[in-house]
Protein backbone atom coordinates (compact mmCIF):
# COMPACT_ATOMS: atom_id res chain seq x y z
CA UNK A 1 0.00 0.00 0.00
CA UNK A 2 1.30 3.58 -1.25
CA UNK A 3 -0.07 7.17 0.63
CA UNK A 4 -0.26 10.54 -0.83
CA UNK A 5 0.15 13.67 1.30
CA UNK A 6 -3.90 13.99 0.11
CA UNK A 7 -4.94 11.07 2.43
CA UNK A 8 -5.03 8.63 -0.54
CA UNK A 9 -4.41 5.18 -0.36
CA UNK A 10 -2.95 3.26 -3.79
CA UNK A 11 -3.22 -0.68 -3.81
CA UNK A 12 -1.82 -2.62 -7.14
CA UNK A 13 -4.08 -4.82 -8.23
CA UNK A 14 -2.58 -6.68 -11.32
CA UNK A 15 -2.18 -3.82 -14.02
CA UNK A 16 -4.44 -1.45 -12.05
CA UNK A 17 -3.98 0.22 -8.70
CA UNK A 18 -7.29 0.63 -6.27
CA UNK A 19 -7.77 4.09 -5.14
CA UNK A 20 -9.71 4.76 -1.92
CA UNK A 21 -8.74 7.60 1.42
CA UNK A 22 -7.75 7.16 4.61
CA UNK A 23 -9.10 6.02 7.88
CA UNK A 24 -7.20 9.34 9.48
CA UNK A 25 -8.82 11.13 6.79
CA UNK A 26 -12.60 9.30 7.04
CA UNK A 27 -11.98 10.60 10.76
CA UNK A 28 -11.34 14.17 9.74
CA UNK A 29 -14.20 14.46 7.21
CA UNK A 30 -16.85 13.01 9.66
CA UNK A 31 -19.90 10.97 8.49
CA UNK A 32 -20.37 10.91 5.03
CA UNK A 33 -23.62 11.47 3.60
CA UNK A 34 -22.67 11.32 -0.60
CA UNK A 35 -20.40 10.74 -3.04
CA UNK A 36 -20.05 11.73 -6.63
CA UNK A 37 -17.87 9.36 -8.69
CA UNK A 38 -16.11 9.91 -12.70
CA UNK A 39 -17.18 8.08 -15.24
CA UNK A 40 -15.62 5.04 -16.00
CA UNK A 41 -13.00 5.26 -19.03
CA UNK A 42 -12.03 9.12 -17.97
CA UNK A 43 -8.43 10.36 -18.97
CA UNK A 44 -7.00 12.44 -15.60
CA UNK A 45 -3.98 13.84 -14.76
CA UNK A 46 -2.43 14.34 -11.24
CA UNK A 47 -4.20 16.70 -9.23
CA UNK A 48 -7.40 16.51 -11.18
CA UNK A 49 -10.43 16.85 -8.82
CA UNK A 50 -12.37 13.36 -10.14
CA UNK A 51 -14.05 12.89 -6.68
CA UNK A 52 -16.96 14.80 -4.65
CA UNK A 53 -17.52 13.58 -0.98
CA UNK A 54 -20.03 15.68 1.13
CA UNK A 55 -19.78 14.70 4.98
CA UNK A 56 -22.23 16.17 7.32
CA UNK A 57 -19.82 18.64 7.85
CA UNK A 58 -18.46 20.18 3.75
CA UNK A 59 -17.95 19.10 0.46
CA UNK A 60 -14.81 17.95 -0.21
CA UNK A 61 -12.71 16.99 -3.79
CA UNK A 62 -10.71 13.66 -3.86
CA UNK A 63 -7.47 14.55 -6.28
CA UNK A 64 -6.37 11.84 -8.94
CA UNK A 65 -3.11 10.76 -7.08
CA UNK A 66 -1.24 10.50 -10.39
CA UNK A 67 -1.71 10.35 -14.45
CA UNK A 68 -3.79 7.29 -15.71
CA UNK A 69 -6.96 6.51 -16.75
CA UNK A 70 -9.77 5.55 -14.55
CA UNK A 71 -11.02 2.19 -15.29
CA UNK A 72 -13.61 0.92 -13.06
CA UNK A 73 -16.14 2.84 -10.06
CA UNK A 74 -17.43 1.60 -6.64
CA UNK A 75 -21.24 2.46 -7.40
CA UNK A 76 -22.15 1.00 -4.26
CA UNK A 77 -20.67 3.93 -2.18
CA UNK A 78 -23.68 6.07 -4.61
CA UNK A 79 -26.23 3.78 -2.56
CA UNK A 80 -24.39 3.64 0.59
CA UNK A 81 -21.55 6.44 0.97
CA UNK A 82 -21.13 5.32 4.77
CA UNK A 83 -18.94 2.38 3.40
CA UNK A 84 -16.53 4.95 3.31
CA UNK A 85 -15.86 5.53 7.38
CA UNK A 86 -17.08 1.72 8.14
CA UNK A 87 -14.39 0.37 5.97
CA UNK A 88 -12.19 2.70 4.19
CA UNK A 89 -9.35 1.05 3.03
CA UNK A 90 -11.85 -2.01 1.50
CA UNK A 91 -15.06 -1.81 1.07
CA UNK A 92 -14.89 2.17 1.00
CA UNK A 93 -12.66 2.06 -2.05
CA UNK A 94 -13.31 4.74 -5.00
CA UNK A 95 -11.99 3.88 -8.03
CA UNK A 96 -9.33 1.70 -9.98
CA UNK A 97 -6.90 3.28 -12.45
CA UNK A 98 -4.76 2.41 -15.15
CA UNK A 99 -1.25 4.46 -14.21
CA UNK A 100 0.47 6.04 -17.78
CA UNK A 101 3.57 5.27 -15.94
CA UNK A 102 3.17 2.09 -13.52
CA UNK A 103 7.09 3.31 -12.26
CA UNK A 104 5.75 6.38 -10.45
CA UNK A 105 3.76 4.41 -7.81
CA UNK A 106 7.12 3.61 -6.04
CA UNK A 107 7.74 7.60 -5.28
CA UNK A 108 4.59 7.63 -3.12
CA UNK A 109 4.67 7.57 0.39
CA UNK A 110 4.98 4.04 2.36
CA UNK A 111 3.20 3.71 5.80
CA UNK A 112 5.51 4.55 8.03
CA UNK A 113 6.29 8.13 6.05
CA UNK A 114 2.44 8.18 5.92
CA UNK A 115 1.86 8.20 9.36
CA UNK A 116 4.47 10.43 10.59
CA UNK A 117 3.01 13.04 8.16
CA UNK A 118 -0.31 12.71 10.54
CA UNK A 119 1.39 12.11 13.79
CA UNK B 1 -6.43 37.14 18.19
CA UNK B 2 -9.08 37.32 21.22
CA UNK B 3 -9.24 34.48 24.10
CA UNK B 4 -12.18 32.19 22.89
CA UNK B 5 -15.13 32.70 25.77
CA UNK B 6 -15.66 29.56 28.21
CA UNK B 7 -18.33 28.34 29.07
CA UNK B 8 -19.03 26.66 32.45
CA UNK B 9 -19.29 22.92 31.45
CA UNK B 10 -15.73 23.69 29.05
CA UNK B 11 -13.75 21.32 31.33
CA UNK B 12 -16.50 18.44 31.04
CA UNK B 13 -16.56 18.95 26.96
CA UNK B 14 -12.96 18.16 26.84
CA UNK B 15 -13.42 15.24 29.56
CA UNK B 16 -16.14 13.74 26.94
CA UNK B 17 -13.56 13.77 24.52
CA UNK B 18 -15.52 16.78 22.59
CA UNK B 19 -14.30 18.60 19.34
CA UNK B 20 -13.99 22.30 20.00
CA UNK B 21 -14.38 24.66 18.17
CA UNK B 22 -14.82 28.79 18.17
CA UNK B 23 -18.32 30.15 17.92
CA UNK B 24 -19.58 33.50 18.13
CA UNK B 25 -16.42 33.66 20.34
CA UNK B 26 -16.75 30.73 22.69
CA UNK B 27 -14.82 28.11 22.43
CA UNK B 28 -18.22 25.52 21.83
CA UNK B 29 -18.50 21.67 21.02
CA UNK B 30 -18.95 20.77 17.62
CA UNK B 31 -19.22 17.16 17.99
CA UNK B 32 -18.37 14.10 20.67
CA UNK B 33 -17.13 11.09 19.74
CA UNK B 34 -20.53 9.34 18.96
CA UNK B 35 -20.27 12.05 15.33
CA UNK B 36 -22.32 14.44 14.37
CA UNK B 37 -24.94 11.65 12.27
CA UNK B 38 -25.26 8.95 15.80
CA UNK B 39 -25.95 12.48 18.09
CA UNK B 40 -28.36 13.83 15.45
CA UNK B 41 -30.08 10.10 15.74
CA UNK B 42 -29.81 9.66 19.30
CA UNK B 43 -31.55 12.91 20.19
CA UNK B 44 -34.63 11.88 18.02
CA UNK B 45 -35.04 8.61 19.63
CA UNK B 46 -33.70 8.69 23.31
CA UNK B 47 -32.20 12.50 24.25
CA UNK B 48 -29.44 14.65 23.64
CA UNK B 49 -28.09 17.38 25.99
CA UNK B 50 -26.66 20.47 24.55
CA UNK B 51 -24.61 23.24 26.04
CA UNK B 52 -26.43 26.62 25.13
CA UNK B 53 -24.62 28.30 27.77
CA UNK B 54 -23.09 31.14 25.03
CA UNK B 55 -26.60 32.16 24.49
CA UNK B 56 -27.52 35.46 26.24
CA UNK B 57 -30.48 35.57 29.22
CA UNK B 58 -31.33 38.66 30.12
CA UNK B 59 -34.02 39.79 32.77
CA UNK B 60 -36.09 42.73 32.58
CA UNK B 61 -37.54 43.94 35.18
CA UNK B 62 -40.39 46.74 36.15
CA UNK B 63 -44.22 47.04 35.83
CA UNK B 64 -43.21 48.66 32.47
CA UNK B 65 -41.20 45.83 31.19
CA UNK B 66 -44.23 43.64 28.75
CA UNK B 67 -44.88 47.13 26.97
CA UNK B 68 -41.45 48.67 27.18
CA UNK B 69 -40.11 45.60 24.95
CA UNK B 70 -43.22 45.58 22.62
CA UNK B 71 -41.44 49.03 21.53
CA UNK B 72 -38.69 46.65 19.84
CA UNK B 73 -40.94 43.48 18.92
CA UNK B 74 -43.65 42.99 17.00
CA UNK B 75 -45.18 40.24 19.34
CA UNK B 76 -47.70 40.39 21.74
CA UNK B 77 -45.83 40.77 25.15
CA UNK B 78 -48.53 42.19 27.33
CA UNK B 79 -50.86 39.80 26.44
CA UNK B 80 -48.50 36.50 28.00
CA UNK B 81 -49.35 35.02 30.75
CA UNK B 82 -47.15 34.43 33.54
CA UNK B 83 -46.00 31.07 33.02
CA UNK B 84 -45.60 31.13 29.44
CA UNK B 85 -42.90 31.55 26.95
CA UNK B 86 -43.22 32.94 23.15
CA UNK B 87 -40.83 33.43 20.68
CA UNK B 88 -39.88 36.77 18.99
CA UNK B 89 -37.58 39.03 16.98
CA UNK B 90 -36.20 42.70 17.10
CA UNK B 91 -36.75 44.51 14.23
CA UNK B 92 -35.03 47.28 12.51
CA UNK B 93 -36.17 50.43 10.89
CA UNK B 94 -36.19 48.76 7.53
CA UNK B 95 -38.29 45.76 8.51
CA UNK B 96 -35.51 43.85 8.68
CA UNK B 97 -34.37 40.92 11.69
CA UNK B 98 -32.13 42.38 14.19
CA UNK B 99 -32.33 38.68 15.90
CA UNK B 100 -34.53 36.30 16.87
CA UNK B 101 -35.17 35.34 21.17
CA UNK B 102 -37.32 33.99 23.15
CA UNK B 103 -39.34 35.70 26.02
CA UNK B 104 -40.95 34.36 28.84
CA UNK B 105 -43.06 35.94 31.71
CA UNK B 106 -41.82 35.04 34.63
CA UNK B 107 -44.19 36.67 37.04
CA UNK B 108 -42.29 39.96 38.82
CA UNK B 109 -39.99 39.95 35.62
CA UNK B 110 -38.98 39.13 32.05
CA UNK B 111 -36.45 36.56 31.33
CA UNK B 112 -35.53 36.72 27.25
CA UNK B 113 -32.90 34.39 25.84
CA UNK B 114 -30.76 36.10 22.70
CA UNK B 115 -28.46 34.35 20.35
CA UNK B 116 -24.42 34.78 21.20
CA UNK B 117 -23.84 36.28 18.21
CA UNK B 118 -25.68 39.03 19.25
CA UNK B 119 -25.89 39.36 22.38
CA UNK B 120 -23.77 42.40 22.87
CA UNK B 121 -26.09 44.83 20.84
CA UNK B 122 -29.14 43.14 21.10
CA UNK B 123 -28.49 44.37 25.18
CA UNK B 124 -27.02 47.81 23.90
CA UNK B 125 -30.42 47.88 21.95
CA UNK B 126 -32.64 47.41 25.19
CA UNK B 127 -30.62 49.68 27.65
CA UNK B 128 -30.72 52.47 24.73
CA UNK B 129 -34.45 52.11 23.67
CA UNK B 130 -36.28 50.41 26.88
CA UNK B 131 -37.11 51.79 30.31
CA UNK B 132 -37.27 49.30 32.70
CA UNK B 133 -34.57 47.82 34.39
CA UNK B 134 -31.92 45.11 32.38
CA UNK B 135 -30.09 42.74 34.01
CA UNK B 136 -27.67 40.41 31.82
CA UNK B 137 -27.51 37.02 33.85
CA UNK B 138 -23.74 36.68 33.63
CA UNK B 139 -23.55 33.66 36.85
CA UNK B 140 -25.95 31.12 34.85
CA UNK B 141 -25.70 28.13 32.27
CA UNK B 142 -28.35 27.19 29.78
CA UNK B 143 -28.82 23.62 29.08
CA UNK B 144 -31.19 21.88 26.69
CA UNK B 145 -32.23 18.65 27.41
CA UNK B 146 -34.18 17.48 24.06
CA UNK B 147 -35.75 14.27 22.93
CA UNK B 148 -38.58 11.70 23.70
CA UNK B 149 -37.14 10.58 26.66
CA UNK B 150 -35.99 14.02 27.83
CA UNK B 151 -39.37 13.93 29.89
CA UNK B 152 -38.29 10.71 31.99
CA UNK B 153 -34.69 12.03 32.02
CA UNK B 154 -35.30 15.12 34.07
CA UNK B 155 -38.40 14.14 36.26
CA UNK B 156 -35.21 11.98 38.12
CA UNK B 157 -33.93 15.01 39.21
CA UNK B 158 -36.63 17.55 39.25
CA UNK B 159 -39.52 15.76 39.94
CA UNK B 160 -42.86 17.57 39.47
CA UNK B 161 -41.92 18.80 35.53
CA UNK B 162 -43.99 16.33 34.04
CA UNK B 163 -47.22 18.41 33.31
CA UNK B 164 -45.40 20.92 31.94
CA UNK B 165 -46.40 22.15 28.46
CA UNK B 166 -44.99 22.92 24.81
CA UNK B 167 -43.97 26.83 26.39
CA UNK B 168 -44.75 26.95 29.91
CA UNK B 169 -41.94 28.29 32.11
CA UNK B 170 -41.36 27.98 35.93
CA UNK B 171 -38.99 27.37 39.00
CA UNK B 172 -37.78 24.53 40.01
CA UNK B 173 -36.21 23.13 43.33
CA UNK B 174 -33.58 20.94 42.64
CA UNK B 175 -30.00 19.58 44.29
CA UNK B 176 -28.27 21.70 42.14
CA UNK B 177 -29.96 24.49 43.23
CA UNK B 178 -32.93 26.74 41.61
CA UNK B 179 -33.74 25.83 38.22
CA UNK B 180 -35.44 28.18 35.36
CA UNK B 181 -37.02 25.52 33.33
CA UNK B 182 -39.07 26.40 29.98
CA UNK B 183 -40.40 23.24 27.78
CA UNK B 184 -38.93 24.32 24.55
CA UNK B 185 -36.07 23.66 22.39
CA UNK B 186 -34.53 23.96 18.66
CA UNK B 187 -34.86 20.37 17.83
CA UNK B 188 -38.49 19.86 16.74
CA UNK B 189 -38.54 17.20 19.90
CA UNK B 190 -40.24 17.93 23.04
CA UNK B 191 -37.85 18.71 25.71
CA UNK B 192 -36.61 21.20 28.50
CA UNK B 193 -34.21 24.49 28.57
CA UNK B 194 -32.64 24.55 32.06
CA UNK B 195 -31.17 27.57 33.01
CA UNK B 196 -28.58 26.62 36.08
CA UNK B 197 -26.64 28.56 38.08
CA UNK B 198 -22.66 28.17 37.22
CA UNK B 199 -21.34 26.49 39.88
CA UNK B 200 -23.94 23.62 39.66
CA UNK B 201 -23.91 23.46 36.00
CA UNK B 202 -21.06 20.39 35.52
CA UNK B 203 -22.70 18.65 38.55
CA UNK B 204 -26.61 18.93 36.63
CA UNK B 205 -24.81 17.91 33.32
CA UNK B 206 -23.52 14.80 34.96
CA UNK B 207 -26.61 14.08 36.40
CA UNK B 208 -28.29 13.90 33.06
CA UNK B 209 -25.79 12.00 30.73
CA UNK B 210 -25.29 9.52 33.80
CA UNK B 211 -28.62 8.25 32.51
CA UNK B 212 -28.25 5.48 29.56
CA UNK B 213 -30.71 7.90 27.36
CA UNK B 214 -29.17 10.77 27.09
CA UNK B 215 -26.07 11.55 25.14
CA UNK B 216 -23.99 14.97 24.59
CA UNK B 217 -25.17 16.65 21.74
CA UNK B 218 -21.94 19.27 19.89
CA UNK B 219 -23.35 22.19 17.75
CA UNK B 220 -23.17 20.01 14.76
CA UNK B 221 -25.90 17.77 15.59
CA UNK B 222 -28.00 21.13 16.61
CA UNK B 223 -27.38 22.69 13.48
CA UNK B 224 -29.34 19.39 11.48
CA UNK B 225 -31.74 18.93 14.17
CA UNK B 226 -33.27 22.28 13.68
CA UNK B 227 -32.44 22.22 9.95
CA UNK B 228 -34.89 19.18 9.30
CA UNK B 229 -37.24 20.74 11.97
CA UNK B 230 -37.67 24.02 9.76
CA UNK B 231 -36.06 25.77 12.62
CA UNK B 232 -34.47 29.28 11.38
CA UNK B 233 -30.26 29.94 12.26
CA UNK B 234 -29.79 33.77 12.93
CA UNK B 235 -27.07 35.19 10.37
CA UNK B 236 -27.88 32.28 7.83
CA UNK B 237 -31.64 32.31 6.74
CA UNK B 238 -32.75 35.04 8.56
CA UNK B 239 -31.27 38.57 8.95
CA UNK B 240 -31.11 42.49 8.81
CA UNK B 241 -31.70 42.06 5.01
CA UNK B 242 -35.03 39.47 5.46
CA UNK B 243 -38.27 41.04 6.82
CA UNK B 244 -40.72 38.22 9.16
CA UNK B 245 -42.96 38.39 6.69
CA UNK B 246 -40.84 37.15 3.43
CA UNK B 247 -39.09 34.29 6.23
CA UNK B 248 -42.54 32.92 6.78
CA UNK B 249 -42.46 33.96 10.28
CA UNK B 250 -46.04 35.99 10.47
CA UNK B 251 -47.18 32.81 13.17
CA UNK B 252 -45.10 34.91 15.45
CA UNK B 253 -47.31 38.33 15.05
CA UNK B 254 -50.22 38.06 17.10
CA UNK B 255 -53.09 40.25 15.57
CA UNK B 256 -52.87 42.49 18.54
CA UNK B 257 -49.85 44.00 17.06
CA UNK B 258 -51.44 44.05 13.44
CA UNK B 259 -53.13 46.67 11.31
CA UNK B 260 -56.58 47.31 13.05
CA UNK B 261 -55.41 45.90 16.43
CA UNK B 262 -55.63 47.45 19.68
CA UNK B 263 -51.79 47.88 20.01
CA UNK B 264 -51.69 47.88 16.35
CA UNK B 265 -47.71 48.79 14.99
CA UNK B 266 -45.18 50.92 17.60
CA UNK B 267 -42.27 48.90 16.71
CA UNK B 268 -39.32 49.46 14.10
CA UNK B 269 -40.34 49.00 10.95
CA UNK B 270 -43.63 48.63 11.30
CA UNK B 271 -45.10 50.57 8.07
CA UNK B 272 -43.11 47.63 6.21
CA UNK B 273 -43.74 44.57 8.11
CA UNK B 274 -47.82 45.86 8.06
CA UNK B 275 -47.51 46.45 4.64
CA UNK B 276 -46.30 43.00 3.65
CA UNK B 277 -48.83 41.15 5.87
CA UNK B 278 -51.53 42.68 3.66
CA UNK B 279 -49.86 42.70 0.18
CA UNK B 280 -47.10 39.75 0.36
CA UNK B 281 -43.79 39.77 -0.39
CA UNK B 282 -41.52 39.45 -3.57
CA UNK B 283 -39.96 36.34 -2.27
CA UNK B 284 -40.38 33.74 0.14
CA UNK B 285 -38.66 31.35 2.55
CA UNK B 286 -38.95 27.91 1.83
CA UNK B 287 -37.70 23.95 1.98
CA UNK B 288 -35.91 22.47 -0.78
CA UNK B 289 -35.95 18.50 -1.31
CA UNK B 290 -33.05 17.88 -3.73
CA UNK B 291 -33.53 15.22 -5.99
CA UNK B 292 -30.33 12.67 -5.67
CA UNK B 293 -28.06 12.75 -2.60
CA UNK B 294 -25.99 16.24 -3.04
CA UNK B 295 -26.32 18.41 -0.52
CA UNK B 296 -27.45 22.04 -1.77
CA UNK B 297 -25.72 24.14 0.57
CA UNK B 298 -25.62 27.84 1.64
CA UNK B 299 -24.99 30.32 -0.98
CA UNK B 300 -26.32 27.78 -3.74
CA UNK B 301 -27.67 29.71 -6.21
CA UNK B 302 -31.40 28.41 -7.88
CA UNK B 303 -33.03 28.93 -11.20
CA UNK B 304 -36.15 28.44 -12.60
CA UNK B 305 -34.88 26.05 -15.59
CA UNK B 306 -31.50 24.04 -16.57
CA UNK B 307 -30.45 27.30 -18.32
CA UNK B 308 -31.65 30.26 -17.57
CA UNK B 309 -29.46 32.59 -16.43
CA UNK B 310 -32.02 34.66 -14.31
CA UNK B 311 -31.12 33.53 -10.04
CA UNK B 312 -34.23 33.06 -8.65
CA UNK B 313 -33.36 32.93 -5.07
CA UNK B 314 -30.78 31.29 -3.17
CA UNK B 315 -30.26 28.85 -0.52
CA UNK B 316 -29.87 30.16 3.46
CA UNK B 317 -28.86 27.00 4.68
CA UNK B 318 -28.47 22.88 3.47
CA UNK B 319 -27.31 19.40 4.48
CA UNK B 320 -27.99 15.79 4.86
CA UNK B 321 -31.00 15.35 7.44
CA UNK B 322 -29.97 11.81 9.15
CA UNK B 323 -33.34 11.05 10.22
CA UNK B 324 -35.00 12.07 6.40
CA UNK B 325 -32.18 10.08 4.90
CA UNK B 326 -31.48 13.06 2.31
CA UNK B 327 -30.79 16.28 2.04
CA UNK B 328 -32.38 19.20 2.50
CA UNK B 329 -32.33 22.99 2.07
CA UNK B 330 -33.81 26.69 3.48
CA UNK B 331 -33.98 29.02 0.57
CA UNK B 332 -35.77 32.20 -0.21
CA UNK B 333 -37.36 32.09 -3.67
CA UNK B 334 -39.44 34.53 -5.87
CA UNK B 335 -42.89 34.05 -4.54
CA UNK B 336 -43.94 32.81 -7.94
CA UNK B 337 -41.54 29.88 -7.61
CA UNK B 338 -42.63 29.31 -3.97
CA UNK B 339 -45.50 26.83 -3.92
CA UNK B 340 -44.51 23.72 -2.87
CA UNK B 341 -43.89 20.59 -5.21
CA UNK B 342 -42.50 23.58 -7.20
CA UNK B 343 -39.40 22.05 -9.36
CA UNK B 344 -36.79 24.58 -9.34
CA UNK B 345 -32.48 23.89 -9.86
CA UNK B 346 -29.80 24.24 -7.83
CA UNK B 347 -26.10 25.25 -9.25
CA UNK B 348 -23.88 22.84 -7.84
CA UNK B 349 -20.15 22.44 -8.58
CA UNK B 350 -21.39 24.20 -12.22
CA UNK B 351 -23.98 21.72 -12.63
CA UNK B 352 -27.92 22.06 -12.39
CA UNK B 353 -29.57 19.87 -9.87
CA UNK B 354 -33.47 19.69 -9.37
CA UNK B 355 -34.97 19.78 -6.10
CA UNK B 356 -38.68 19.95 -4.74
CA UNK B 357 -40.19 22.99 -3.00
CA UNK B 358 -41.65 21.67 0.51
CA UNK B 359 -43.09 22.46 2.86
CA UNK B 360 -41.29 22.75 6.73
CA UNK B 361 -40.55 20.99 9.28
CA UNK B 362 -39.11 18.03 7.11
CA UNK B 363 -39.86 15.93 9.94
CA UNK B 364 -42.89 16.21 11.97
CA UNK B 365 -42.58 18.05 15.49
CA UNK B 366 -43.05 16.08 18.43
CA UNK B 367 -44.19 18.58 21.12
CA UNK B 368 -45.87 18.23 24.21
CA UNK B 369 -49.12 20.39 23.77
Amino acid sequence: MKYTGEHEWLRAEGDLVVVGITAYATEQLGDIVFVELPEPDTAVSKGDEIVVIESVKAASDILAPLNGTVVEINSALVDDPTLVNSDPLGAGWFFKMKLSDPSELAGLMEEAAYNDLIA
Amino acid sequence: MTELDKTALHDLHIELGAKMVPFAGYSMPVQYPAGVMQEHLHTRRDAGLFDVSHMGQVILRGAKAASELEKLVPVDISGLREGRQRYGFFTDDTGGILDDLMIANRGDHLLVVVNAACKTSDIAHMRKNLACEIDAVQDRSLLALQGPEAENALKKIVPGVEPMKFMDVGTYPSPYGELWISRSGYTGEDGFEISVSNNQATALARALIDQDAVLPIGLGARDSLRLEAGLCLYGNDIDKTTSPVEAGLDWAIQKVRRADGARAGGFPGAEQILHELEHGTKRKRVGLLPEGRAPMRAGTQLFADETSEHSIGNVTSGAFGPSIECPMSMAYLEAGYSAPDTIIFGDVRGKRHPAKVSTMPFTPANFKR
